[in-house]
């Protein structure tokens, strides 16, 4: 076995690199609050209360690196269950290596990346799909992640695949009956009543790895796509949706300003545009009639922004609205721009028209003006709330998880197969043994005993 | 009298028989110690062995070089080959047999075994120096020295037979239990507990009408359990089913006050997968009838086992239901059903090998912890048997693993998991069973047996003539095509897609239900069977037909042996990892594991547990 001092003290930089208004070091172990003691100047840290803050300076020997606020957490209740130091400093990377060097040189050790949700991991703080879920909350960016993160956490993930797993379990122990028992007059399982049982797990881990995919979207933003005409406006729609947020996030430096601008937060959901840069360029031929062409690029796009020219025709936009092939779970939003040359009554007439022709949303707009972009942000996010009630109470949001459920998945879509072809019970039991693995992986523990607990409690079984 | 042995084997039933003969074959001295030498190899219960995972064991006990197989072969009275529907890893043999002569066999192979000597005694206590065992001591006040002892005491360790409201002592009906062993190794630390079984009335054959019951006969092909070839019955016994009916309830609940049971007077815990037929009634009460089967005790006897009717009711209440069943009108007794408490020693106190983790050189096999039925007690008796000879050789442990036979699953599940209730071999408690089949244990076992000495040369011999066979008619079978019109007419018979043009046999056999004896007539076929064992050609076969499958579950075996080749310090304080759970760092402390897939298997221990463990060893 590796050692287990786990007792040593370690430090690292909490906040993420750049420039900022605020960064946190943070220290946790045995010597935590010594180690912090010897550079702070100010109340002496080893008397103060647990849980406070404190006002002071930092020192390298006799000399002030910066004006800070320390938090003192002493064990255990503490994220690790250790000693715990914050230190909030000026958010410059200088600053922060400089004090972090500092208190190296002062008994800390540089944490190892993770380390301090590992401790909370080892140290019975967390379990293992919690643990994963803290490293999916220091990702985190936005509410909308924040509030998956912590759903997971409480347990409504496992309890889902708790409930799939006792299911399988009762058809396993069915399928087990007829083997162990076959010499005992008990009555057998109907086959198409397990079929049907299949069915609707298959139908229920499907969900699941929807809203996989639905949560990662959340995570990485829900990418939409601009698409129409040249020189119909989407290069100004998209500057105008991004206008107030470019302030706050180009403070976050390291980040290109060209990622900035293409992520727009809404109510606390992220949204990503896809391919801007094309739109960007003037150069870009997309047009109307080529928009199948460019279509294999748009697939990934949950929500697309069709725009087209107020002044058009309406018949040939709704045509041209139509025409576009969507998928499953796409949603399309008809923007009409350039509205503000238009009469409000005008503009709202096309807007109806072409909302009764295509059945998709329409919004006439002025990229320009400003006109209708709070409405267009509103269906946007209503849009994605929507989705996310319909998907599942549960979301899985861990590629791990991901893995596991496809892998059950596979097995009983192998089950199924089996069942169709009226197999020996013992090969199904291979792929639901399988699949139970699967689910175990993500909460539980599949034993034989429990596929034999369930016949004894089920069955009148033995001579 | 010789009073020092290398192995001392304390009881002379399923487990002691095998180990005494194991022990004694590799070369031990061996004493077999018995407190009636007239119940050598005594069928306490059924006359029956196999069944479907049992069938199994027993052909790997035979394969391994031991005796069971080939007791049950001399004294069946009637074959059948179980689960024959299913898939081959399901196929399980099971035979009834005669009680008396299944005994005696076994008493004059044991007699035939040189190195083996018997004593009548009770044994009483076992005789240590420190932490290790040097011998016995019997009720005479004899001691014998030995090297190595090994418990099979059974029911008897302070057993006491129930009936209706009577109790009594006794290991079975009309023999005395043993005291003493389960005082001495409680007061050395050992844990103990209680566990119950029981037995039906048997009745005598001569009072029943058969006419109103269904008949059961023999498979028309005697496969047996040995790979040597013992002779085998040229007739067959039937047996007969019949049912109970709600008047044959209503009877029995009449007794369910004075029941044992359910009065609470019995403590120990049953096995709920061979409950009582009051157990049935109470639990199951919306079932209107329970099967009871009519087994015959034997060739020379009228004496018949009604299974399915254990009990501990009150003998005339057992007597006045049984005669509500349907031929059952004039039964006449020979002795009533009983249950039987006895003392168990939880199995976790013991390592692979058998050997108690207390008591250098002490070994328990058989019900002593805590498992049910001849055939997992015989398996346990030959590894104790094998182990005990092995380590005063000074050798490496001879250890199963899970992908290798049921008995290595037996022990495995014993030591980790302990266990609540007499634990039964299931075929579901192999997760592997696709490779434990009846057809292939000698494949499995039979060259380590005979690597460490236990499996004979003609074993050996028959062994490496059977791997020679399986391969060259595996080249037939693969090499032979067949044509359209020879294949029609058969695939037509069995509902089978038909062929349009020439195709490789081998490529036919995968289709569910179609075989290679279904091509007999095709000349290299026909030639195939002339020439090679029945058994050389139904392996070849099964590892084409099922092949998929097969290499499914090695590739699955290689994946969790890669978790068994994680070693984990045996002597290890895992109250230091306070992030496992509390009852994983209990259970882990007890068992002390040698691997992490060992780990993984000791009930109480989470995979978060298993995480934990591996983020330590710098896993993850």
């Amino acid at each position: 076995m590796t050692n287990l001092n786990k007792q040593d003290t370690i430090v690292a930089l909490s906040t993420p690199q750049g420039s900022s208004a605020l960064a946190v070091i943070r220290l946790s172990g045995e010597n935590a609050i010594a180690v912090a003691n010897k550079v702070f100047k100010g109340k002496n840290l080893l008397k103060v209360a647990s849980h406070t803050i404190h006002y002071g300076f930092f020192m390298d020997k006799n000399e002030v690196i910066d004006e800070v606020m320390v938090a003192v957490l002493r064990a255990p209740r503490t994220f690790t269950t250790q000693d715990t130091i914050e230190i909030s400093c000026h958010g410059s990377m200088y600053v922060a290596n400089k004090m972090i060097e500092v208190l190296l040189q002062n008994g800390a050790r540089l944490a190892e990346a993770g380390e301090f949700t590992r401790r909370a991991f080892l140290f019975g703080r967390i379990d293992l799909s919690q643990a994963e879920a803290v490293a999916d909350i220091i990702a985190a960016e936005t509410q909308s992640q924040h509030h998956l993160a912590i759903q997971q956490m409480r347990g409504g993930f496992s309890q889902k695949i708790a409930l799939l797993r006792q299911e399988l379990i009762d058809f396993t122990a069915l399928l087990e009956l007829e083997l162990d028992f076959s010499e005992e007059d008990v009555a057998f399982a109907d086959r198409s009543k397990l079929a049907n049982l299949v069915e609707q797990i298959i139908a229920e881990i499907e969900t699941l790895i929807d809203s996989f995919r639905y949560g990662n979207v959340i995570k990485k933003g829900v990418p939409v796509a601009i698409i129409g005409a040249p020189n119909v406006g989407k290069s100004t729609l998209l500057n105008a949706l991004l206008q107030e947020e470019k302030a706050i996030v180009s403070d976050i430096a390291g980040t290109t300003r060209d990622f900035i601008e293409d992520h727009l937060v809404i109510d606390g959901v992220l949204f990503r545009f896809i391919d801007t840069a094309g739109i960007r360029e003037t150069s870009d031929t997309l047009e109307v009639l080529g928009i199948a062409r460019s279509w294999q690029k748009l697939q990934s796009a949950q929500i697309v922004l069709y725009l087209a020219d107020i002044e058009e025709p309406f018949k040939e936009t709704a045509a041209a609205v139509n025409a576009i092939p969507l998928q499953k779970n796409q949603s399309l939003i008809v923007l009409l721009n350039k509205s503000d040359k238009m009469v409000d009554c005008h503009a709202y007439d096309v807007e109806e028209s072409i909302a009764t022709l295509t059945g998709k949303t329409t919004l006439e707009i002025s990229a320009k003006t400003q006109r209708n972009v709070d409405k267009l942000k509103k269906i946007l996010i209503d849009l994605v709330l929507r989705h996310s009630k319909n998907t599942s109470d549960v979301q899985v949001s861990n590629i791990r998880h991901y893995e596991a459920l496809q892998k059950a998945l596979v097995a009983l879509q192998n089950v199924r197969q089996h069942l169709s072809e009226n197999l020996s019970n013992e090969f199904m039991s291979q792929d639901l043994r399988e699949a139970l693995d699967g689910l175990a992986v993500i909460s539980g523990e599949i034993s034989n005993e429990d596929v034999l607990d369930s016949i004894f409690s089920r069955f009148c079984i033995g001579k | 009298m010789n009073l020092n042995y290398d192995v001392i084997v304390v009881g002379g039933g399923h487990a002691g028989a095998e180990a005494a003969a194991a022990a004694a074959n590799m070369g031990s001295k061996v004493l077999l110690v018995t407190m009636n030498m007239q119940t050598i190899g005594q069928m306490s219960c059924n006359p029956a062995m196999g069944g479907i995972a049992k069938g199994q064991i027993v052909r790997e006990i035979d394969a391994l070089g031991g005796y069971s197989g080939i007791v049950s072969d001399v004294s069946m009275i009637q074959f059948r080959m179980l689960n024959k529907s299913k898939g081959p890893a399901m196929w399980s043999p099971r035979a009834q047999n005669d009680r008396m002569l299944f005994a005696a066999t076994w008493r004059k192979m044991l007699e035939n075994t040189p190195n083996v000597d018997f004593w009548q005694d009770m044994v009483k206590e076992i005789l240590l120096e420190k932490s290790r065992v040097v011998g016995v001591l019997t009720n005479l006040g004899i001691k014998i020295g030995a090297k190595a002892v090994i418990l099979t005491n059974g029911t008897f360790l302070n057993g006491l037979i129930h009936i209706g409201e009577k109790n009594f002592g006794g290991g079975r009906m009309g023999e005395a239990k043993a005291t003493g062993i389960t005082e001495q190794l409680v007061a050395l630390g050992f844990e103990s507990g209680r566990m119950k079984t029981g037995t039906p009335p048997r009745v005598d054959g001569r009072s029943l009408d058969y006419t109103k019951m269904e008949i059961q006969e023999g498979d028309g092909e005697i496969v047996g359990f040995s790979y040597k070839n013992i002779p085998k019955p040229s007739k067959q016994h039937p047996c007969y089913i019949t049912y109970t009916n709600e008047n044959v309830h209503e009877m029995l609940k009449t007794g369910f006050e004075k029941s044992p049971m359910f009065s609470g007077r019995i403590q120990g815990l049953g096995p709920r997968y061979c409950p009582s037929i009051e157990d049935k009634i109470e639990r199951f009460a919306e079932r209107d009838r329970h099967q009871l089967f009519v087994e015959p005790e034997g060739w020379d006897t009228v004496e018949i086992y009604v299974n399915g009717f254990s009990t501990s009711l009150p003998e005339d209440v057992q007597f006045k239901s049984l005669r509500m069943v349907p031929g059952f009108e004039n039964v006449k007794f020979f002795r009533p059903g009983y249950a039987i408490e006895y003392d168990f020693f939880q199995p976790e106190q013991l390592k692979h090998n058998l050997e108690t983790k207390l008591i250098e050189n002490l070994y328990f096999a058989g019900q002593i912890n805590g498992t049910t039925g001849y055939e997992e007690a015989a398996c346990q008796g030959i590894m104790a048997g094998i182990n005990a000879h092995l380590k005063l050789q000074e050798k490496e442990p001879f250890v199963l693993n899970r992908s290798e036979a049921y008995i290595g699953v037996l022990i495995d599940d014993l030591i980790n998991k302990g266990t609540k209730e007499p634990y039964r071999m299931f075929t579901s408690r192999a997760e592997h069973r696709i490779l434990l089949r009846q057809d292939n244990a000698d494949l499995r076992l039979t060259e380590k047996a005979y690597n460490i000495g236990l499996a004979d040369e003609e074993r050996w011999r028959k062994l490496q003539q059977k791997i020679k066979e399986i391969e060259r008619v595996g080249e037939i079978i693969q090499s032979t095509s067949i044509a359209p019109e020879e294949a029609n007419k058969i695939l037509a018979e069995k509902d089978s897609t038909l062929i349009s043009q020439k195709v490789k046999l081998h490529t036919l056999l995968t289709r569910p239900n179609i075989g290679i004896q279904d091509f007999q007539e095709i000349s290299a076929i026909e030639y195939m069977y002339k020439t090679y064992w029945k058994e050389s050609v139904e392996q070849a076969e099964i590892m084409l037909k099922y092949a998929g499958y097969i290499q499914k579950e090695q590739e699955m075996v290689r994946k969790m042996e890669a978790l068994e080749n994680i070693k984990l310090n045996t002597n290890f304080d895992y109250s230091k990892i306070t992030s496992l759970s509390a009852e994983g760092r209990e259970k882990l402390n007890k068992i002390q594991p040698e691997t992490i897939g060992q780990a993984g298997r000791i009930s109480g221990v989470s995979p978060s547990d298993i995480s934990i463990l591996l983020v330590y060893m710098g896993r993850v």
